[in-house]
């Protein structure tokens, strides 16, 4: 799982939130977000922005959306667990919070250390109130990415696709 | 680092310095702390550009950052405690990297958590939340304890001069509460309306 891996999916990420009318990127780096963030932090249009934890960026989505501005979150699914008090800014304000979710702790884990996290992401976001969806196969990247899209933006939702381990690919730890 | 509270020589009472911070406010867009801080903003004169916070904690930067990224033309002041700066504190090496030159800081601090019982906070132990933004590089900060201080970071917010990061040193008490209104929704159409922009 390099960044040099541009299967099409990687890039399709970036498109459905350019698609979508996001112009703000907030990010804690991940490499299943690689080709992503490199696009985001390659395009004029988009501000990126890099955090130090991932709660900071559901703040910053917020105040875009008061600025009248679309963005997207990107982060690792242990990202989630930094995200949960922080979600009631979401909840009470109704902006439209799109999460993009990279897995870890699941499917062909080498660091149990992941899995408790890993294992609890997609349900606490939905205790928070964060409609999910999974995409396990390729193909179902961009439809998956383009509905929550619709959801978050037109709903005022807080919606998050979960990018599989086993379609990013399980880290190499050993080469 | 000491664990005795550390009193300030001198300290302004918050009210009277957030009304001086808020003064002939014009096209400021305000974002409030939880606690307090929204009191104080509320107890100055409710207004369509503010946004209060009530909970989150750790999140007043990160919004008015946001706003502040959003609208680089307007002038974008952070209104916050030294404990709720505490939690997202990771947030001001964030905000530095960007600097936007339209985002003010200012946080009261009087040491405590005044909302919780006014148990000692980090700041009130030695830390200067001051020290720390600069620390991660904000390009401006000042720690303020007179009124004269209190002018220059509200000149210097309407200017948009530069991302700019202030300590308040304020007294421990808790003025009478002054409730904004806790509808976050209706807050935000409110202040988005302001602007220009609708509903979905």
């Amino acid at each position: 799982m390099a960044d040099t891996d541009n299967t099409p999916w990687r890039e399709a990420v970036y498109r459905a939130l350019k698609d979508s009318g996001v112009k703000h990127v907030a990010y804690v780096p991940d490499a299943g977000h690689a080709t992503a963030i490199r696009m985001a932090e390659a395009d004029n249009d988009v501000t990126s922005v890099v955090l130090t934890s991932e709660q900071e960026g559901i703040g910053y989505l917020a105040g875009a959306w008061l600025g009248g501005e679309r963005g997207a979150l990107l982060m690792q699914s242990s990202g989630v667990g930094n995200c949960i008090n922080t979600l009631a800014l979401q909840t009470m304000t109704r902006f439209p919070l799109l999460m993009v979710v990279t897995m870890r702790g699941e499917w062909n884990e080498f660091n149990p250390w992941q899995n408790p996290m890993g294992q609890a992401t997609e349900t606490s976001l939905n205790l928070m109130g964060v409609l999910t969806w999974r995409a396990d196969k390729p193909e179902d990247v961009e439809p998956l990415l383009r509905g929550a899209a619709t959801m978050a933006f037109d709903g005022d939702h807080a919606c998050a696709v979960l990018l599989g381990q086993r379609m990013i690919g399980a880290k190499e730890w050993v080469k | 680092m000491s664990t005795k509270p550390k009193a300030p020589a001198k300290v302004l009472e918050r009210r009277s310095a957030v009304v001086a911070l808020l003064k002939d406010r014009k096209d400021l867009l305000v974002v409030t702390g939880l606690g307090s801080p929204s009191y104080d903003a509320f107890a100055a004169g409710d207004h369509p550009g503010n946004y209060y916070l009530w909970a989150a904690m750790g999140s007043a930067t990160t919004v008015g950052f946001g706003i502040a990224m959003a609208q680089r033309q307007r002038p974008v002041l952070v209104l916050t405690g030294d404990g709720e700066m505490l939690m997202g504190v990771g947030a001001l090496a964030t905000v530095a990297l960007k600097a936007p030159k339209n985002l003010t800081i200012a946080v009261l601090d009087n040491g405590h958590y005044g909302e919780t019982g006014m148990q000692l906070s980090h700041a009130g132990r030695g830390v200067e939340l001051d020290e720390v933004a600069a620390s991660f590089t904000v390009p401006w900060t000042r720690r303020v304890s007179d009124m004269a201080g209190v002018e220059e970071l509200r000149t210097r917010a309407h200017q948009r001069a530069g991302l700019s990061f202030a300590t308040i040193k304020i007294s421990a008490e808790n003025p009478p509460r002054a409730l904004p209104p806790r509808d976050g929704v209706a807050v935000k159409n409110r202040f988005r309306a302001g602007l220009g922009f609708g509903t979905i």
